[in-house]
């Protein structure tokens, strides 16, 4: 009998260490699917967060490296500097991403750093338990927040894809979610086109991908999915927000 | 090749290329600042990077990123850059990765002042970061040997997998000697690191650069094999100098610059007719514990001379072993103790012992 | 031989330079050598010194606590160190510069108008060089002025060679300076 579905070759087949529901375990699976595809899981290099996919280095199948909450971007320009034939991306959390990272993923961005970055929103810390995050939304019950984000307290959530689009050395930076079988397709898409901008030697891309986090929003993995499209995607709209692989890139 | 008339700081840089560095990652700050400046200079021309980071924290975790994919690489700092590269230290040494750090010392706490210091020596050889590891620590006190250590450092840190600093200062840095140096090394010449993360080129099994281990087993398991290691550089890799120690009744410990300036204070306690001696540590981690418990039969009483409030004289009064007196004297801040006032605290000492 | 020599003045005075080629005098002879400037927050245009030591034998020290030898451009550093200078030891001092005497008479002192000369050789900058030259003369048992000469043309670019010639002009008007 002809096999017609596999795990791609790209992903281990170690158990993944995501709660039930959790939409990472897609987005990893996204990300090894375009490894495959792209030929690339020779010269691929990965580099994982602090932060639920912490041990991401144990599900893909291809070189990782765990790096210091906040640091990957660094890391990753380490690496590229080191090989830049290879094909190095970082998986970051909105916490780390957003808050103890920032300045390591605007300086990459602005440097034209010729690496991706595959960034999970959630607009929570789940790993920890589920504290306030950089992008939580502005009334969302947190750990360390339980009356609510309140504006006059913890400000307003940051829009790391607009934000980062306003840099001349970022080259592509899209918007996606994973709530949906279409939308999941057009986040395949997106980290396509990112690792494609990288390998031609266009210069840094982001994709921002609207993920849940079913245990600490204490929702139903269905109610989840339902709330990336009722409140996150007001406050972060999908779409292409910078697109310069079509003119050769910013490098 | 002939000798060349070059600052501690440019010395250092050019040897580090010519042993094979090929990447760098720094941060501004004084007073290293000639070292960035001859990277930024001549890295590329040598066909490689030179990149000023946004932080020390991202420099030291580029570095972290460049070691794990197989690369000799470096940066360097002051103290207050390495306290903030503490972070990447820990997590470089739990990932077992080479690398050099420099730190051209200046007087702290806080952002403290930009003369010369040494008060940087428990966050150098007692951790600095979090956990339990070490950096092997080489402290010289001339250019020539300020040459010889960063290619040293460089290979010792590749043989036993674990970052390693050279601990100098403004005064080491600023300073000009002549200083002879090896031949440009090719870095494809270098040992191969099967380990790094290359790209698999679908030859070999994934290779991971990682420091977490959420079995505590494991970890423990990692830490004991690592202390194994720590155990024979303890053994085998400690350098000093000794000078004029056989006989004598007083023996000075002193690193770096002020070793120097202990070097000329013995010479003048000799004609005065006082007999003293000098041990200099050159590596500080391993510390030369040897050299010490071996004097500690001999001498009536050790003074150790530095640049702080008295951070070193911990590991000399270890090595003696409370067998004999050991003094302190030392300055801070920025201040360099004088050759005179080192003699007069060798006739206080003598008289107290 | 083990000649401690501190060279001060004002930044922009050149005095790094000409302890500079003192070194590399030492050096190109074979001596053992250490060259270290005073640093720090100064503002250019502060004073400014160096510490040059030209020896036979290992350099302990780098800093100098008792000169052989002060090389002295402005009147704040004579005053910080002519004191320090060892008995016997010798001081050379421009006195087109400093207006004032050294009160001592336990050392040698040569009173040079430097700047006085340099300018009158239409190199007003150049006065370092004229007390570099005046330092060699005074210490003509210790070292040659040739290899001066011979070690600045080494050490200058040769695309500046012109500059090196006009550095041991000057320098050879302080070797053959006549205190009067």
């Amino acid at each position: 009998m002809e096999k017609i579905f596999d795990r791609p070759h790209s992903l281990s087949d170690f158990v993944l260490s995501y709660c039930p529901g959790c939409t990472h375990g897609v987005i990893n699976r996204l990300v090894a699917e375009v490894v495959d595809e792209m030929g690339l899981e020779g010269k691929t290099v990965g580099v994982c967060p602090v932060g639920c996919s912490v041990t991401a280095y144990n599900f893909f199948e291809f070189d990782m490296q765990e790096a210091a909450h906040g640091r990957a971007p660094a890391v990753a320009t380490g690496i590229k500097r080191v090989h830049p034939e290879n094909l190095v991306f970082t998986y970051q959390g909105d916490g780390d991403l957003a808050a103890i990272g920032t300045a390591e993923t605007v300086h990459a961005a602005a440097r034209a750093e010729n690496i991706s970055i595959i960034f999970v929103n959630n607009t929570i810390y789940g790993m920890t338990g589920g504290q306030m995050a950089p992008t939580s939304l502005v009334g969302q019950v947190t750990q360390t927040t339980p009356y609510g984000r309140k504006v006059e307290n913890q400000g307003y959530p940051i829009h790391v894809a607009e934000m980062i689009s306003t840099l001349r050395g970022a080259c592509y930076v899209e918007r996606v979610s994973v709530d949906s079988v279409p939308n999941i397709k057009k986040t395949k898409a997106a980290i396509r086109k990112a690792f494609e901008c990288q390998m031609a030697g266009k210069g840094f891309s982001l994709v921002e991908v609207l993920s849940t986090c079913p245990t600490n929003w204490g929702m139903s993995p269905v109610e989840a999915l339902e709330r990336i499209r009722t409140e996150m995607m007001p406050e972060f709209p999908l779409g292409v927000y910078k697109d310069c692989t079509e003119t050769g890139g910013v490098r | 090749m002939s000798k060349v008339l070059m600052k501690g700081n440019e010395a250092l840089a050019e040897a580090a290329m010519r042993c094979g560095c090929r990447f760098f990652f720094g941060y501004p700050i004084t007073p290293q600042t000639e070292l960035a400046a001859y990277m930024a200079k001549k890295m590329q021309k040598n066909g490689g990077t030179f990149l000023q980071a946004e932080s020390e924290v991202a420099a030291i975790n580029m570095v972290y990123g460049a070691a794990g994919a197989g690369a000799r690489v470096m940066t360097s700092s002051s103290s207050p850059g390495i306290s903030l590269k503490q972070e990447g230290i820990s997590y470089i040494a739990g990932a077992d990765l080479p690398c050099l750090v420099v730190n051209i010392v200046r007087g702290g706490p806080g952002l403290g002042g930009i003369q010369p210091a040494q008060s940087d020596y428990f966050q150098a050889t007692k951790g600095g970061g979090h956990g339990d590891y070490h950096l092997l620590v080489f402290a010289p006190s001339s250019v020539q040997e300020l040459a010889d250590m960063t290619s040293r450092a460089f290979d010792k840190a590749d043989e036993y997998r674990m970052p390693a600093m050279i601990m100098g200062d403004g005064m080491l840095g600023q300073m000009m000697e002549p200083v002879e140096f090896k031949e440009f090394a090719d870095p494809a010449s270098l040992p191969a690191k099967p380990w790094a993360t290359t790209g698999t080129g679908m030859k070999r099994k994934k290779n991971i650069i990682n420091s977490l281990y959420l079995t505590p087993e494991e970890l423990e398991n990692l830490c004991v094999e690592r202390e194994k290691r720590y155990d024979k550089i303890r053994a085998t890799e400690y350098l000093y100098e000794e000078i004029d120690t056989e006989d004598a009744d007083i023996i000075i410990a002193a690193y770096g610059t002020i070793a120097r300036v202990a070097m000329s204070a013995v010479q003048q306690a000799r004609e005065m007719g006082i007999k003293a001696g000098l041990i200099r540590p050159i590596t500080l981690w391993p510390f030369p514990t040897e050299a010490f418990a071996k004097r500690a039969e001999t001498a009536k009483c050790f003074l150790s001379v530095e640049m702080s409030m008295g951070q070193m004289v911990e590991d000399v009064r270890l090595s003696v072993n409370g067998k004999k007196p050991v003094y302190f004297y030392g300055r801070t801040g920025g201040m360099v103790p004088e050759q005179d006032a080192i003699v007069a605290e060798i006739e206080k000492c003598l008289k107290n012992s | 031989m083990y000649e401690q020599i501190i060279i001060a003045g004002f930044g922009g005075q050149g005095v790094l330079f000409a302890g500079k080629i003192l070194a590399y005098m030492g050096m190109d002879t074979g001596k053992e050598l250490s060259w270290l400037p005073s640093y720090g927050p100064e503002m250019r245009g502060g004073t400014c010194n160096c510490s040059v030591i030209i020896a036979d034998t290992q350099i302990g020290s780098p800093i100098i606590q008792r000169p052989d030898a002060l090389i002295v451009m402005n009147k704040p550093s004579l005053e910080k160190f002519a004191d320090s200078v060892r008995p016997g030891g010798v001081i050379v001092l421009d006195s087109s510069l400093i207006d004032s005497k050294v009160e001592r008479d336990d050392v040698t002192v040569i009173y040079i108008p430097a700047m006085k000369i340099a300018e009158q050789a239409g190199a007003g900058t150049l006065g370092n060089m004229v007390m570099a030259g005046a330092y060699m003369k005074a210490r003509d048992d210790m070292f040659k002025v040739d290899d001066l000469y011979k070690s600045v043309r080494e050490h200058t670019p040769a695309k500046r060679a012109g500059l090196a010639e006009k550095n041991i002009e000057l320098i050879k008007a302080g070797y053959e300076f006549k205190q009067c």
